[in-house]
């Protein structure tokens, strides 16, 4: 709760300024904080994910773009009534969407019962790999995680592809 | 001479934990935490920080940036040939059963392979991006 609190203060503040550079600072802090709550839901690896990423390379990113870029963020030039509103509707609809989930924890939900259980129940004895995460994106999922790399592969070469055009 | 001197020093003493960590990451992935996407992000970040401390021009230098590019689809590369290996050995694409005797070292081989495969695209992404961010506009 602390460190939603602390999320929320955090989104606040990203909103209210006008210096890019604590923007972006601030966005670190975000995902620290993301980084704590992932930690406490026992979600080591996605915690390293955002540590790493969101908090190290997308803030190294954004401070290079801020180098290339004024650190002082224009006034907006039109009203942004119909963007709030939009975000707003979207938001609360989302929420609205929550009240119809499990509440949490709970074991008896769909996700709980049908394949998860074949996986804990197999994958020491099918794959011999303790850590039932890896067995299932490694071995059982290992075309999905194929995919993934593609995708790894095409962004990078897409953003490349972009940023050194006056190279070739 | 330089007032970074005390920046530069404290992540010449971090940057060997963060890559050994990077490798613990990787390789113990199938029994703690991780895997190849996060060992290759936290081996980026390592060389990133170095390149933050120590400049693009020496980073550069120690860590070819054509390294990198050739590193993605070399990743791709690794993971596409693990599976069609056990394609050629009669089973499905991607089933490591096929890389050893018995069906568990085979497994442990295919995932150890293909973890590498993303481990080494990851890399490769994450610095050739940082340096072509970096080295934009020069030249």
């Amino acid at each position: 709760m602390i460190i939603l609190s602390l999320m929320a203060l955090t989104t606040l503040g990203i909103i209210r300024l006008r210096n890019l550079f604590s923007v972006v600072i601030l966005s670190t802090i975000y995902s620290f904080l993301m980084a704590t709550l992932l930690l406490i839901f026992d979600a080591v690896d996605v915690a390293l994910t955002e540590a790493a990423v969101g908090a190290g390379i997308s803030t190294v990113l954004m401070l290079t773009v801020l180098y290339y870029t004024k650190v002082n963020e224009e006034k907006p030039r039109f009203k942004s009534i119909l963007p709030l509103i939009i975000c707003l509707t979207i938001g609360g609809l989302l929420i609205y969407g929550t009240y119809g989930l499990p509440p949490f924890g709970a074991s008896d939900t769909p996700i709980h019962t049908h394949v998860s259980v074949q996986y804990l129940e197999r994958s020491i004895s099918e794959t011999g790999v303790p850590n039932v995460v890896t067995s299932v994106l490694a071995s059982y999922r290992g075309f999905d995680t194929l995919g993934e790399v593609i995708v790894v592969f095409t962004a990078a070469i897409g953003v490349l592809s972009i940023l050194k055009r006056d190279k070739i | 001479m330089r007032l970074d001197l005390l920046l530069r020093i404290s992540s010449k003493i971090f940057l060997p934990f963060i890559i050994l960590f990077a490798f613990y990451v990787q390789f113990h992935g199938d029994f703690g935490p991780g895997g190849g996407f996060q060992a290759g992000v936290i081996f980026a970040a390592g060389i990133i920080l170095y390149t933050i401390i120590f400049g693009i021009k020496k980073a550069q230098k120690d860590f070819p940036e054509k390294i990198f590019n050739y590193m993605v689809p070399l990743g791709v590369l690794i993971f596409t040939v693990t599976g069609l290996i056990s394609l050629s050995k009669g089973l499905n694409f991607l089933d490591y059963d096929a890389l050893a005797h018995y069906p568990k070292h085979g497994q442990h081989i295919g995932i150890i392979a293909i973890e590498l495969g993303v481990f080494v695209t990851v890399i490769g992404s994450m610095v050739s991006i940082f340096y072509a961010f970096v080295t934009r506009g020069k030249k």
